[in-house]
């Protein structure tokens, strides 16, 4: 009888050395670029300070790519830009030559190979994207879809610069929002308190770590049919969805009630005004997919408006900072409820306490 | 191979000009010269179109790891792997990317010809925490496709209540603004946590971002609990030849009205004779001027970063940005690092041992107070921290002498150097 080979214990290497990745004149050159210029959409130029040149193309991927596009990728980048991609955080894929010549048919392979070179300077980049219905244990839409659908439309503002300022977009499919913070950002809003299996909740979830769970302490142990589970005080429930994750059986996703909305004015930046979080603007949008035509009505409507009325440099924060609140629903056409108004902890400095009022 | 499902609502999503995740699946399901890639794409397909037309996830977790690791895989279970058998066990590896996220095309051919013998051949780049994303092996299969990548050179990321895979932007390999060393602070936070990273016994998530300028192209002030923000303390570099040139090309109008007036604190001005004039002491490294006119400005020689504490997304109190903890602190010296990693250790240990189930460290700042955090840790305060001294006077100041001969003697020492 043979013995069980013994497990291989891993080599907890960590985060891999990044240098041996990075294109050469990358390396040559690092910490020592001078500035930076813009040729044409999708392109950038950067010069170092003793006067190399590197330039810079960057296309929009579908995020989830399968081997035969990776291959057909890595063929381009080997063909014209040395054999070297870099990938940004919006999941975008940058080429790097030091060539020039180079750059227009690296530009043509990339887009006759599919892809699209676009999303730098004042464009609307490509949404950045959670996982949704495609690989999320608690998704209540589809993130890839959503983003596929609304690239396919906004793909003009892609690959140009027509925008006030550059344009973040961001999806969620969940209240977590793993998209995180965007100019734009449409994410799951749930309307209905999670729907109990009473007869699941003693066997697959930790209880008081369920109740610990919940902001608004809507969760409370409870007897049901004679079994131990947990009941939700439906008048307090924010159906946030937060007990969803720690506790399957209670389902927050419907297929009607879990809607989409959106927000507004997310910016990392501290260019020019402090970082800002994104603000509600619309709910109650159906969760339609596979195209989501209602959400992304919404969103070419605000770009539509944001590109007519700001002015250059000014991100979507700054430009409803400028113009007001009620001008940003007078001239989207979008309605203001009395869901707008916060009433979360440090709700008060949202309110306006001033006579600053536009007329 | 079983017939392919019907996906007719999927299939909307190859029409159009934007590249399709889509086709990607289909390419697998229909050229791939494996059987067991095409069965598992189909079958992914499969799953997914009934969420499409039913509007519900269908996966579930589970507890799957690698030997000798507690975290880095997402096990997923098909709820509904009778109808969508070849695709019932789809786990997730998370693997640490350079920081940067840089590739050569013979490490992705690599990676890639590992992740189709053994896994569904679908690859993220990259997942919002910043990970490479292996989806879709099964649980024999995740330990073995683990092993080959692990031989040279990958490792697992974090996932769950652990140190989390660190991101970093473009920085110093690319970029003209940045001002620090994103490389060697990313890989010097992250690798000193490497068992943390994989051993998770922490209250909840613990990210690092790294950003060489302001402009914080990494967000890292929000969705990260320790933000290390590249910034300069001496003078912003002027150029008075290339801003000339930006006056000519661009025009005094422009220039006025996009560069001069959207200074946040009016620290810039145009003068008499065509120069630009800065009050260095008043500019807050906003980095405005130096985005529209890169060729006239420069950061500054005396370079550092800004470290800022507690961002997080909205689970459970809501949206916070990071703090100013440390407003300066030079990352040069063999020192500077060591005391960089100091930091972060003091910070991760507060926390880990007041923190509650489940709360990050943002939200343990809120509950706490900033100064009891500050004491905690052992940082002194100063009014970088705040936007403004407090207004309610609801506070016992009994100790208000001894705290402001502390705020003297820390000047006296500071003035001494």
């Amino acid at each position: 009888m043979s013995e069980a080979a013994a497990p291989r214990p891993p080599i907890e290497s960590g985060c891999p050395e990044g240098f041996q990745y990075m294109h050469p004149a990358m390396r040559r050159n690092y910490g020592n670029w001078a500035y930076h210029e813009d040729p044409q959409p999708g392109v950038l130029l950067h010069v170092s300070k003793d006067g190399q040149k590197i330039w810079t193309v960057k296309a929009a991927t579908q995020r989830i790519l399968d081997v035969f596009t990776i291959r057909k990728l890595c063929a381009i980048a080997d063909d014209y830009a040395d054999g070297y991609l870099r990938f940004t955080l919006r999941s975008n894929l940058e080429f790097i030559v030091t060539d020039e010549a180079k750059v227009q048919p690296l530009i043509k392979a990339i887009t006759d190979a599919g892809f699209i070179v676009g999303g730098t300077r004042n464009s609307v980049t490509t949404l950045s994207h959670t996982q949704g219905w495609l690989h999320c244990d608690i998704p209540g839409t589809d993130a890839s879809g959503v983003v596929k659908s609304m690239m396919d439309e906004l793909i003009g503002e892609f690959t140009s610069w027509n925008m006030p300022n550059r344009v973040h977009i961001t999806t969620s499919c969940c209240q977590i929002n793993c998209g995180g913070q965007g100019d734009i950002a449409i994410n799951v809003q749930h309307t209905k308190p999670p729907k109990i299996n009473h007869d699941l909740v003693a066997n697959v979830c930790e209880r008081p770590s369920v109740v610990a769970r919940c902001p608004v302490a809507a969760i409370r142990p409870a007897l049901v049919n004679g079994k131990p589970s947990l009941e939700v005080d439906e008048r307090k429930c924010i159906c946030c969805g937060a007990c969803f994750p720690p506790c399957p059986p209670m389902q927050i996703n419907d297929a009607e009630h879990s809607k989409l909305a959106i927000w507004v004015g997310g910016n990392h930046s501290n260019a020019r005004g402090k970082p800002t979080f994104q603000k509600l603007v619309a709910a109650g949008i159906p969760n339609n997919p596979p195209r989501w035509p209602e959400a992304t009505a919404i969103v070419k409507r605000i770009l539509k408006t944001y590109k007519e009325d700001a002015k250059d440099w000014e991100r979507i924060n700054e430009w409803i900072e400028r113009i007001g609140w009620p001008r940003f629903f007078e001239l989207t056409g979008l309605p203001f409820t009395k869901f707008h108004i916060d009433n979360w902890r440090g709700a008060r400095a949202s309110l306006n306490s001033s006579a600053h009022i536009r007329f | 191979m079983a017939e392919h499902f019907d996906t007719p609502m999927l299939d909307e999503l190859e029409n159009g000009p934007w590249p399709s995740f889509i086709s990607g699946f289909k390419r697998l399901r229909d050229e791939h010269p494996e059987e067991r890639i095409r069965s598992v794409a189909n079958s992914l397909l499969g799953q997914l179109e009934h969420s499409y037309e039913t509007r519900k996830g269908y996966w579930k977790g589970g507890t799957v790891s690698v030997f000798g690791y507690g975290a880095g895989i997402i096990p997923r279970f098909s709820e509904v792997d009778d109808a969508f058998q070849a695709s019932k066990e789809f786990h997730t590896l998370r693997v640490q990317p350079p920081p940067g996220n840089y590739y050569t095309t013979d490490m992705l051919r690599q990676l890639a010809d590992s992740w189709e013998k053994y896994g569904s051949g679908l690859i993220t780049f990259h997942g919002q925490t910043g990970n490479i994303m292996f989806i879709g092996a099964d649980t024999e299969n995740t330990q073995t496709f683990f092993d080959e990548i692990n031989d040279y050179g990958w490792d697992l990321g974090g996932a769950g209540p652990d140190v989390r895979t660190g991101m970093s932007c473009v920085g110093a390999a690319r970029c003209e603004q940045s001002c620090i060393d994103e490389q060697k602070i990313h890989r010097t936070l992250q690798n000193n946590f490497t068992d943390d990273v994989h051993r998770p016994a922490l209250p909840y998530k613990f990210k690092f971002k790294i950003s060489g300028c302001p402009n914080d192209c990494q967000n890292s002030i929000e969705r990260s609990d320790f933000s290390v923000i590249g910034t300069w303390r001496d003078d912003m570099k002027v150029d008075q030849e290339a801003f000339k040139g930006y006056l000519q090309t661009k025009g005094r109008q422009y220039l006025i009205d996009n560069v001069i007036t959207r200074c946040p604190t009016n620290a810039l001005a145009i003068t008499d004779d065509d120069t630009l004039a800065v009050d260095n002491r008043n500019c807050v490294r906003c980095m405005h001027c130096l985005n529209v006119m890169p060729k006239a400005l420069s950061p500054g020689d005396d370079r550092g970063a800004t470290i800022c504490i507690g961002g997080k997304r909205t689970l459970k109190i809501g949206d916070l940005m990071g703090t100013v903890i440390v407003p300066f602190k030079k990352l040069e010296t063999e020192e500077d690092f060591e005391s960089l990693v100091e930091m972060a250790e003091e910070v991760i240990d507060f926390w880990a041992e007041n923190g509650l189930e489940h709360e990050r460290c943002g939200e343990m700042i809120e509950r706490i107070g900033l100064v009891n955090f500050l004491e905690g840790i052992g940082v002194d305060v100063d009014p970088n921290m705040v936007n403004n001294p407090r207004q309610s006077s609801y506070v016992r100041m009994d100790e208000w002498d001894a705290e402001a001969e502390k705020w003297f003697e820390r000047k006296a020492e500071e003035a001494a150097g």
